[in-house]
């Protein structure tokens, strides 16, 4: 027999859409260098060519805007990177303004090249989030300086899937001269974006989280932006990003993007619904649960619950299984001490961090899966409450 | 998908899947011993009972609660196994060690989910020892202090070890130890490595 198997870990990485699968099979014969001025040469660069008008349109920017990464991790590291480059021609560091603010709840390839940035001494800060993953607006206005060459916060988070009101903090960033960065890659591909209107100077996305395949991201510059490159050595994406274009990996970012346009709203109806089922059921069946992240603004697809008296590394190993693949914030499952700085930062206590999953829905997620989700997370939990010694107190305590 | 591998040894999954010897509600205050350990704010408690065949001194039951990830449950279950039929004397020296072989070998990062099962273990057994009048069978666990300056002892830097410390410097960085007159480096240095050879040594 066949183990049924529910992949609900979407934020992680998500499997190939069977199209871009399909289109990338067919473009592995396309080998040529795009830079090369013969005909194998010019092929290759009408595909990635092609596939940087897809993703600009995707996101209402100009082609010329778009540069293709290795993966939205080094996109972040580019747009951090060009505030600490303190090269003599540097006009960040000509002007003074290389300071750079960001939030505590960002992702790690922000935090970690941020800490970096200080062991250089570049001054980093960071704003606060309130109980349900917001940014703290007020402080960002206190925070913002004349020396301030950066602020960067994330669109919707990877954890708890708050979404942050970008083009207001884009906003107040412009008025004070700062410019503004914001991680996308949980964003683009799940809500509408579209850099005009949020009025943003850089934004990453990544192909892997929308169905494409890894290794292959992109970062929008806008236009007239001072530009310091992190990988050099070739003319590449205009001298921005030097080396040999990842046409494959590109080819399944441009087919990825364009299932999107066709999908994406269908499926965000469909995973809302999902995401109201499940909370619904979980709130009924198990006693003692509390949801994290914001109950209104966040992702549809993204469910994130801490169970009193369970630890999430057991609950994650327990649902995997039974063939249910989701992930935790417990410190266990990380190989680290500290449980997940997001829900930290949202003033969660650290057993409500330890014990918390997060369950991120897409596309080939069935009503079946929910259903079958539901049938099992309650026995699980009930089984390691059985053996906790935190459940046992506060039952004690009533 | 690849054939499934899971994420630790079979006998881990074993003992995470039916977990032996588990402390049911009902039976919360039927023991000889009890010893709670460890505190949820740092991801894991643990609690265990034991039963005593007081004329031979040796445990006939083991029973345990736990907060913990799956290394904690799967290597509380099989030490609960393991001391049943022991003397007191012999259960109180079972070490992590033993444990993680019996398991079929842990990860290093997991060594120390794995470590509160025996602590809590010898809480029980000092338990017993004091609730039948033999304070003097009770092997306190001494700390001895190493740096002087900032108060750090021999049972901190093996919690530093556990915890994944490898180096003197990560060790300061974790202790503090050694950073103000650095005269017991050292001393330091050499608890520092038994430790790393008690816990992980091959």
């Amino acid at each position: 027999m066949v183990k049924k198997q529910v992949y609900m870990d979407h934020n992680a990485t998500t499997p190939l859409h069977p199209e871009v699968k399909k289109a990338m099979i067919k473009g592995l014969e396309e080998f040529g260098n795009p830079s090369s001025l013969h005909s194998f040469g010019r092929s290759a660069r009408k595909i990635v060519e092609d596939a940087r008008q897809t993703v600009a349109s995707f996101i209402h920017a100009d082609p010329d805007d778009i540069i293709f990464t290795g993966s939205g991790s080094e996109a972040n590291n580019t747009v951090l990177s060009i505030f600490a480059c303190r090269t003599k021609l540097c006009v960040y560091c000509q002007k003074g303004t290389d300071e750079i603010i960001t939030s505590g709840i960002e992702h790690p390839c922000i935090l970690e090249t941020s800490k970096c940035l200080q062991d250089k001494g570049i001054n980093v800060s960071y704003l606060d989030v309130d109980r349900y993953g917001k940014v703290n607006i007020k402080q960002l206005k206190n925070m913002i300086t004349e020396k301030t060459g950066l602020v960067s916060v994330m669109m919707a988070n990877n954890e708890i899937g708050t979404i942050q009101d970008i083009k207001t903090i884009a906003a107040i960033v412009h008025q004070r001269g700062a410019l503004f960065h914001t991680d996308a890659v949980q964003a683009v591909g799940k809500i509408p974006v579209d850099v005009h209107k949020l009025d943003v100077d850089f934004l990453t996305l990544s192909a892997h989280k929308i169905y494409g395949p890894k290794g292959i991201g992109a970062l929008y510059v806008k236009k007239g932006i001072p530009f310091c490159p992190l990988i050099r050595g070739g003319h590449q994406e205009q001298g921005r990003r030097a080396g040999t274009e990842n046409t494959i990996g590109i080819i399944g970012l441009d087919k990825a993007i364009e299932m999107r346009v066709k999908e994406m709203e269908k499926e965000e109806k469909r995973l809302f619904k999902f995401k109201a089922v499940l909370k619904k059921a979980i709130e009924e069946k198990i006693p003692d649960v509390q949801f994290n992240g914001h109950p209104t603004d966040s992702l549809v697809n993204t469910l994130n619950v801490s169970f009193e008296g369970a630890e999430g590394e057991a609950i994650l190993l327990y649902l995997d299984l039974e063939g249910i693949a989701v992930s935790t914030g417990s410190a266990c499952a990380s190989g680290s001490l500290d449980p997940s700085h997001v829900l930290l930062a949202t003033g969660s206590s650290a057993e409500r961090a330890h014990g918390s999953i997060r369950i991120s829905m897409g596309r080939e997620n069935t009503m079946q899966d929910v259903e079958y989700l539901i049938d099992r997370l309650p026995k699980v939990i009930k089984k390691i409450r059985g053996m906790s010694t935190a459940y046992r107190k506060k039952v004690r305590k009533q | 998908m690849i054939k499934d591998d899971w994420v630790y040894s079979e006998k881990l999954k074993e003992h995470f899947i039916n977990p032996k010897n588990v402390l049911k509600d009902e039976d919360i205050n039927d023991y000889d011993g009890k010893g709670i350990v460890g505190n949820i704010k740092c991801g894991d408690e643990m609690m265990m009972v034991i039963k005593v065949d007081k004329k031979n001194n040796t445990i006939t039951d083991c029973k345990w609660k736990t907060y913990g990830c799956a290394s904690a449950i799967a290597s509380t279950s099989i030490l609960s196994e393991m001391v049943k039929g022991m003397t007191l004397d012999k259960a109180y020296h079972v070490s992590p060690k033993d444990v993680a072989r019996k398991l079929g070998g842990l990860p290093e990062h997991k060594i120390h989910c794995s470590v509160l099962g025996d602590k809590a273990l010898r809480a029980a057994i000092n338990d017993y020892y004091l609730r039948n009048n033999m304070p003097q069978k009770i092997e306190t666990e001494k700390a001895k202090i190493v740096c002087q300056c900032m108060n750090v002892t021999d049972k901190e830097i093996e919690h530093a070890v556990l915890e994944g410390v490898r180096t003197y410097l990560e060790l300061q960085e974790h202790t503090k130890l050694g950073t103000v007159c650095g005269q017991c480096k050292d001393e330091a240095t050499r608890l520092m490595n038994e430790y790393i050879q008690k816990h992980f040594g091959k």
